[in-house]
């Protein structure tokens, strides 16, 4: 079944460019990273899919309703984490869960407590207390606090420790086998690639590519930084390496290909330390515009 | 359901504190009536030492302020600025409010229609208006009763001058509803309110003072202006229909504005 649809969706505010043509699916079940460069139109995606913004013209499904006109009962399974996160001030950390609990039918007390638990999360502080991360952290409970079957994170980890990332991550990964489909924009590709399954590259307002998350890590290059006393590498006509160059004893190359052949090419020679990259997103979008 | 509790809940203090506001200031006003009703001749002796331009901007000319009606319709007037400035501050604020704050995302992603917030939001200010309302009533009564001294008033027409007094507070509401979803951003509620209730004001008293009539059409001061309303035994029904008409208007085109809006975002 197909979560979200999205068709040739487009949105200017004025003269100005949101997003321009993007199309997209979504099936059940998936963990979809959506990446790219702030400004690219991320938020604006997901705010039209919540209709918090109304598009020019194209159109989103969510669960095969239309995201205008269903609006509302769309949003029973939503669950979103904003990428900035403002809540009432002067509200206490519970009172603030309970008010969003009773948007959504049932009893929500258990899986706050549960949820507030992991995050370590203190339920009694007044919302203006709060540091950035912890506010975080209240999104992140009143987001999931529903068992929503569509989670939406904008730009979820900014704010959040590593330790608590992890946690977060985890808690993403345990509703996904739950059965959620998650929407997962980020500017990070590092923790996209962690997560994803699939995702899609938007760059100034335009898909640029939608791309199994395997394929678009062999498709990509590594960065290599090599220290050795011999320039053996530098001699060997190995595939895959391009752009070598030798700085100060250190040779760089940018690999693509089989990881282990390369290994075992470094490690014919007399290695004092060895440095491995991602490429940035930067560099994947040169990737993609060669 | 949960929405509005929610709003009444943030404005209930503000009502109260507008009600008790409201209340100490009839109540200045009307202990000082049986001086001023006693010494009829002196107090008129003094009003003479005005310039007229200010009695006519403060609505005091033509009526006999030894009258308790009389007398009253000078501190309705002041009355009238207090709840003007209620109404536009619960106006401009109400839905504009989540966007300064950052939490129209918050609550338009939860699972319930945008008019619906729209009217829950807008029966919560309503509410709030109400209870200030009804403090106006109260006051008045209380004061009238215990500083009247003895002099005649037919009750009856203090019921007809205040019971228009809801339509004087929708006014602002809605004229303050409509305009935040005009605009892009509400950045103070307050500025904006002390704008357009001072300015309908100054308006008013702007006709008084030319005697200019086709003015007193914009502006709810001169609709429901107190002292028109003694000399004439009532207010213009013209003027009320108008004023009706402004409300539903005013407040139905933000109802549609607001449910097509562009949320804008945090950053």
């Amino acid at each position: 079944m197909k979560v979200i649809e999205i068709k040739n969706l487009t949105k200017f505010y004025g003269k100005n460019r949101g997003i321009e043509d993007v199309s997209l699916t979504v099936e059940e079940g998936e963990i979809f990273g959506f990446i790219g460069p702030n400004g690219a139109g991320k938020s604006t995606t997901i705010r039209l899919m919540l209709s918090l913004i109304y598009p020019t013209s194209g159109s989103a499904a969510i669960f095969g309703k239309d995201c205008i006109k269903f609006g509302h009962e769309i949003r029973n399974d939503i669950g979103y984490l904003p990428s900035e996160v403002f809540y009432y001030d002067k509200m206490r950390v519970k009172d603030l869960l309970k008010y969003s609990a009773s948007f959504y039918k049932g009893d929500h007390k258990k899986r706050i407590k549960e949820l507030a638990d992991i995050m370590e999360l203190d339920l009694n502080r007044k919302i203006d207390e709060l540091s950035y991360g912890n506010k975080k952290k209240v999104g992140i409970v009143q987001g999931l606090l529903h068992q929503p079957k569509l989670i939406m994170l904008d730009e979820p980890t900014s704010g959040l420790d590593p330790l608590m990332q992890h946690k977060f991550f985890d808690l993403i990964l345990e509703e996904n086998k739950r059965g959620a489909t998650v929407f997962f924009s980020s500017h990070i590709l590092g923790e996209v690639q962690k997560l994803c399954n699939r995702v899609a590259i938007i760059r100034e307002g335009h898909i640029v590519k939608i791309e199994d998350i395997k394929t678009l890590r062999q498709d990509t290059y590594k960065k290599v930084y090599v220290r050795t006393d011999k320039n053996a590498i530098e001699q060997t006509k190995f595939p895959g390496i391009s752009n070598l160059e030798v700085i100060d004893g250190e040779v760089r190359f940018l690999y693509k290909g089989d990881i282990t052949e390369l290994l075992q090419l470094v490690m014919e020679n007399n290695v004092y330390d060895i440095n491995i990259e991602e490429p940035s997103l930067e560099e994947i979008f040169m990737h993609y515009y060669k | 359901m949960n929405i509005y509790s929610r709003e009444v809940k943030k404005k209930l203090k503000s009502a109260l504190i507008w009600s008790f506001s409201i209340f100490l200031l009839i109540l200045l006003f009307m202990v000082m009536y049986p001086g001023f009703a006693t010494d009829e001749t002196i107090f008129e002796m003094v009003m003479e030492n005005y310039p007229e331009v200010m009695l006519k901007a403060m609505g005091m000319t033509g009526v006999n302020l030894a009258t308790v009606i009389g007398y009253f319709t000078f501190c309705m007037l002041f009355t009238q600025i207090c709840l003007a400035v209620q109404g536009s501050i619960y106006g401009f604020s109400i839905l504009s409010e989540e966007e300064r704050d950052m939490t129209a995302d918050f609550l338009l992603t939860k699972p319930i229609k945008r008019s619906k917030a729209f009217i829950a939001k807008l029966f919560a200010a309503v509410t709030g208006l109400v209870i200030t309302n009804a403090a106006v009533w109260g006051s008045t009564f209380l004061t009238i009763t215990v500083f009247s001294d003895g002099h005649e008033y037919e009750p009856v027409m203090f019921v007809k001058l205040l019971s228009t007094l809801i339509l004087f507070q929708l006014f602002f509401l809605g004229i303050g509803m409509l305009i935040s979803v005009l605009v892009k951003k509400v950045r103070s509620a307050l500025s904006y309110s002390m704008g357009l209730a001072f300015g309908m004001y100054i308006i008013s008293a702007t006709a008084s003072i030319i005697g200019e009539d086709r003015i007193s059409y914009i502006t709810p001061f001169k609709y429901f202006e107190p002292n028109a309303f003694v000399l004439e035994g009532g207010y213009d029904p013209v003027m009320t229909i108008i004023c009706g008409t402004v409300i539903v208007v005013s407040i139905t085109t933000a109802f549609f504005l607001y449910n097509r809006r562009n949320i804008p975002t945090a950053s």
